[in-house]
């Protein structure tokens, strides 16, 4: 008799093993500071943790859960999967993945889009990961070199190095569609002190929102 | 157990949940490029994706790996190990590590010496980062279905919705690049009283006017270097330009960085 195998499709395997994956680092990662109490047998200091989590849960969760909608869309299946769990998603997996597609030519919404996006973030999580365990098995010798001054102000101008290059290629060949949103956000980041670098990740959806609303109306319009 | 932020079991625990990590993109990393040889993809867009992706992410990598440092200083190295490999931006985890701090009665230039501290902060940056440890695997597919039927319905408004969303995001991080250049214009006082909080908050560093053009000149460099790269690989047919020309103005972009924060810091 031959085999009857349900043969799944290649993004609904990628669906399935991101959720394996996602829920045994869930677990994992919840694990850690359990184990922690168990081996050096303490409780947390509950009033101090309650505080804590007080000041950071509300902005987090409700930053997080934008996040998820923001760019799961841009960062295709595989790639939302991996980037969720390493992190720096607007810093560097986006970024890493955009230019990928663009040099490879293909969309985020095909399978070769979610191919050159997988790969190009899972490149960018193993390369920074062994960055950071290099680092930290070098700490002693590296940490003049990495809280040297003469260096700060080259990190601390990594965002605007990054867009720069990143928006010239997005822009140049989406004038039209770049007018509006980039002065919308020009004036309001201008005229309100309120935004800066702790809430620019709020802003981001506004901006998406608003890009595809003038999207839509140009292309009804014929003018994109 | 005698506790101390750098126990040998803690940094155990930690390079185990790190492998666990790597494993995860390794094995996507390899289904992805297996799908790509059966659909008969370029291979040399494959090899090029992933050496541009390599070189790309150092830079970026090493500002992660600066986070760490900063971060040692008050909660071992273990620790922000975990938290910036895993999830962690350095923004969200240095206030979530403060904010614990302080909760606690501490500051984070001292190293914590009771166990009890330790796993409070652990515990706090753990549950500030769970949502999309939580969600992702929920939510993913049927965010990803909505696309599909985005596709089906009109593939040219797709590709545009795509592009429409990566520029909604780049414009927010533009107007984030202009977002202190009032402080060129504002009143003596107002810009008084931003100088003295900036210090409060960098350890009485000294805030200029003009230190608000550093941020604009950087991505107006980057995005020459680009331009250039761009032109020059068209022109001279050289491929490789195009390849690495992200990493190569992100970096001309950080370098420059430093001469602007000398003459306008």
């Amino acid at each position: 008799m031959k085999k009857e195998k349900v043969q799944l499709s290649y993004l609904d395997s990628v669906h399935r093993d991101g959720k394996i994956w996602g829920f045994s680092i869930l677990a994992i990662i919840l694990l850690f500071p359990t184990i922690l109490c168990l081996i050096f047998n303490v409780l947390p200091n509950f009033e101090a943790l309650g505080k804590g989590l007080i000041a950071v849960l509300p902005m987090y969760w409700a930053v997080g859960l934008v996040e998820i909608f923001t760019y799961v869309p841009m960062l295709g299946a595989g790639g939302a999967y991996l980037s969720f769990v390493t992190g720096n998603i607007s810093n560097l997996k986006l970024p890493c993945a955009l230019d990928a597609m663009e040099k490879a030519g293909v969309k985020a919404t095909t399978e070769e889009g979610e191919i050159i996006s997988t790969i190009s973030i899972a490149v960018s999580s193993i390369v920074t990961t062994i960055i950071i365990i290099l680092g930290v098995i070098l700490i002693v010798p590296l940490t003049p070199v990495l809280s040297s001054e003469t260096l700060k102000p080259a990190f601390d101008q990594l965002i605007p190095a990054l867009f720069g290059g990143l928006g010239v290629v997005f822009v140049a060949k989406n004038v039209k569609l770049a007018i509006l949103p980039c002065a919308l956000m020009l004036i309001l980041f201008i005229a309100i002190p309120a935004l800066n670098a702790g809430t620019v990740g709020i802003m981001v959806p506004v901006s998406v929102i608003f890009t595809i609303i003038v999207a839509r109306i140009m292309y009804k319009k014929g003018i994109i | 157990m005698n506790f101390n932020v750098n126990h040998p079991l803690i940094f155990v625990m930690v390079a185990i949940i790190i492998l666990v990590v790597i494993g995860q993109s390794v094995f996507f990393l390899i289904k992805a490029v297996k799908r790509a040889k059966e659909k008969g993809m370029d291979m040399s867009i494959i090899k090029k994706t992933i050496s541009s992706s390599a070189i790309f992410t150092i830079a970026p990598a090493i500002s992660i790996l600066i986070g760490v440092v900063a971060l040692s200083k008050s909660l071992g190295v273990a620790l922000p190990w975990l938290r910036l490999s895993v999830i962690g931006s350095l923004s969200y985890e240095s206030v979530a590590a403060e904010r614990a701090l302080e909760a606690l009665g501490l500051s984070t230039g001292t190293t914590i010496t009771l166990a009890s501290a330790f796993v409070t902060v652990a515990w706090v940056m753990t549950l500030g980062i769970l949502i999309g440890l939580i969600l992702t695997p929920i939510l993913t597919k049927k965010i990803q279905s909505g696309m599909k039927t985005l596709e089906k319905k009109d593939k040219r408004w797709r590709d545009i919705f795509q592009d429409a969303m990566f520029m909604g995001m780049i414009s927010a991080f533009l107007g984030f690049v202009f977002c202190d250049i009032t402080n060129l214009f504002i009143s003596d006082q107002a810009f008084a009283k931003i100088a003295e909080k900036f210090a409060a908050n960098n350890d009485g560093a000294i805030l200029t006017r003009t230190a608000s053009l550093i941020p604009v000149l950087v991505f107006f460099s980057s995005a020459v270097v680009m331009a250039i790269l761009g032109i020059l690989s068209k022109k001279t047919k050289a491929r490789w330009l195009t390849d690495y020309a992200l990493p190569i103005s992100l970096v001309v972009g950080m370098a420059l960085a430093i001469p602007f924060t000398m003459w306008l810091g």
